[in-house]
């Protein structure tokens, strides 16, 4: 151990942990079972971001299939549970992995930023005189602070457009997604909103899908490799496969030419989908 | 022959736990690149004796790299760019005739400056104190090879105990976050046989201190890049795993006070 010259104040420090929850709370009292917390909703929450991705491709395959599968989200778990019981119970575990992950990600920075405060000589953030020279940061992993918050405006924006219909006023028709999300992505502004989104989770989750393992303490020399590669992976098939659908509207491959039903006519694409 | 360097230095100035510190630039001359950086200041110190100012104040002690006493954040990076090497194993043939070199402490609130260039890092010591003991017998000593311990527990054991406390891993993080030096410490104990009796006691122990002075990972990684003996980030995801490990298994017994 380095012999160190010491300061007769000696340091202070930035938290005190005055009693210890009953377990499992006590976990999440401290910053490394906070992170952990972090990144296990990070996993739920991946998990909803792929399969969300996934369940709209169905757009692509025109507006009565589109339509159907919103059907089924309602109706899952059906003859078990009453209608849309189990899409409200995701519905609240999503919400819940949001404000589980958001508030851990905004507690523990806050810590940081404590822990560099007063470290510094121009005062604020812990800076150093010469240029800081990164080495291993990435610019992924940099902006997390970032890339989170704009994901978050974004899931506000998102369900205020096609979920609530707050934007598209009278052009909103319920129970015809298809014909929603052509209306939305066909205004530019929008569109461009929903890629900068999209590009900004993918920088998110390209560090979020390495980090998580570390956080977890999932580490093993053997695979250490293919963690990197995991979240190339993952980050790139979701920025493709989210940016497809403002890219191909905007291009006017998916639109409401030549529909089965005409819009608005939801009984027609109930009919439609019936006959599957 | 070799070669000589003129150099700018702007050097980090502060007097005492009070003040608020300034750069000051210093110039030297014909200095040798077998030189290392701290015989550098050295050099400086002596001109500024001879002028009679305050020399610059810097911690050193081995200067061969195994103590972990000198710090230095030089251009930006700890214990300058070359890699796995210490301030006082850093030599002038590193850099370039006129380059100009920024000096400053190590920061993080936890290492608040002493003077000029010397931090206080007892809050590592804090960390050490909260690991408590190991049990081992006392009296003769015990036969070597009496607890077998498996090669690869052993190497790595040996690699997390490389960690000389010096604390560019903590200057080196945006987050102000020991989780290098604090992993490494409990790797180099809890990977071996005789580390287990109190594994689980002491990771809650030096990491519940350790987060009572330090930030919060982000896995940046920067710490393993600054880090003079290249400790492994994988410690760290260790100190995780056995973390949250302790925190489940100490449940005492029902009654148990
Ligand atoms: C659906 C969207 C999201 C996904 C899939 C996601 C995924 C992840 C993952 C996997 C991690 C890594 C966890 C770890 O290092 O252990 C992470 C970290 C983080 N997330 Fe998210 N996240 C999402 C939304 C958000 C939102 C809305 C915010 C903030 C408002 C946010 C803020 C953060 C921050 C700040 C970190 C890094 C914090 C740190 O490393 O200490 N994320 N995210
Ligand atoms: S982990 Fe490396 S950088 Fe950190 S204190 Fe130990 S030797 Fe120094
Ligand atoms: S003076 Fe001992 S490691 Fe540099």
């Amino acid at each position: 151990m380095a012999a160190t010259a010491t300061n007769p104040k000696g340091s202070t420090p930035i938290f005190r942990r005055k009693w210890q929850l009953p377990f499992p709370l006590n976990i999440y009292q401290s910053s490394v079972g906070r992170k952990w917390v972090m990144a296990l909703t990070g996993i739920g929450l991946l998990g909803f971001v792929i399969v969300h991705m996934i369940g709209n491709f169905h757009i692509y395959e025109g507006p009565v299939q589109l339509h159907e599968y919103a059907e089924t989200l309602r109706g899952l778990g059906g003859g078990l549970f009453p209608r849309t019981f189990l899409l409200w119970v995701l519905r609240i575990g999503l919400a819940g992995m949001f404000v589980l992950h958001i508030h851990s990600a905004y507690s523990l920075k806050e810590r940081s930023r404590k822990a560099s405060d007063k470290a510094d000589f121009v005062g604020g953030e812990k800076k150093y005189g010469s240029k800081r020279d990164y080495v291993a940061a990435n610019y992924a992993s940099r902006t997390m602070r970032w890339t989170g918050p704009i994901v978050l405006l974004y899931l506000l924006f998102h369900l205020a457009d096609l979920t609530w219909g707050w934007w598209l006023g009278d052009d909103y028709v319920l129970g015809d997604p298809y014909h929603n999300v052509v209306a939305s992505l066909s205004s530019l502004p929008v569109a461009i909103i929903y890629v900068v989104a999209n590009v900004a989770l993918a920088i998110h989750i390209f560090h979020g899908t390495w980090s998580l393992f570390q956080s977890l303490g999932i580490n093993n020399p053997k695979y250490n490799d293919l963690r990197r590669s995991l979240a190339k992976g993952i980050a790139g098939i979701i920025l493709v496969g989210n940016l497809s659908f403002p890219v191909l509207v905007t291009a006017g491959l998916v639109d409401d030419d030549n529909r089965k039903c005409p819009v608005g006519d939801v009984g027609c694409l109930e009919h439609e989908a019936e006959k599957h | 022959m070799s070669k000589e360097l003129n150099l700018t230095l702007q050097v980090w100035r502060q007097d005492g736990p009070e003040d608020s510190g300034h750069f000051e630039t210093y110039q030297a001359e014909s200095i040798s690149e077998d030189m290392s950086f701290l015989e550098l200041l050295d050099i400086i110190n002596e001109d500024l004796v001879e002028n009679g100012q305050v020399p610059i104040e810097f911690d050193h002690d081995c200067r061969e790299g195994i103590c972990g006493s000198c710090s230095l954040m030089i251009n930006g990076q700890a214990h300058g760019h070359a890699k796995a090497t210490t301030t006082c194993q850093l030599h002038m043939r590193k850099f370039d005739d006129g380059d100009t070199i920024v000096v400053e402490p190590f920061r993080a609130r936890a290492f608040p400056v002493v003077r000029d260039l010397v931090v206080d890092r007892s809050s590592f010591d804090r960390i050490i104190e909260a690991g408590g003991y190991i049990s081992v017998n006392t009296g003769a000593a015990s036969d070597a090879n009496l607890t077998p311990v498996p090669k690869e527990a052993a190497d790595t054991s040996f690699d997390a105990a490389a960690c000389i406390g010096c604390g560019a891993c903590v200057a080196a993080c945006p987050n102000s976050a020991a989780q290098l030096f604090t992993s490494a410490k409990l790797a180099h104990l809890n990977l071996i046989p005789q580390g287990q009796a109190q594994r689980f006691q002491r990771t809650e122990n030096m990491v519940e201190t350790m987060e009572s002075f330090f930030g919060s990972c982000t896995n940046h990684g920067e710490c393993h890049e600054a880090c003079p003996k290249e400790i492994s980030l994988d410690f760290i995801a260790f100190m995780n795993r056995d973390y949250v490990k302790a925190k489940v298994k100490n449940r005492k017994l029902a009654g148990q006070k």
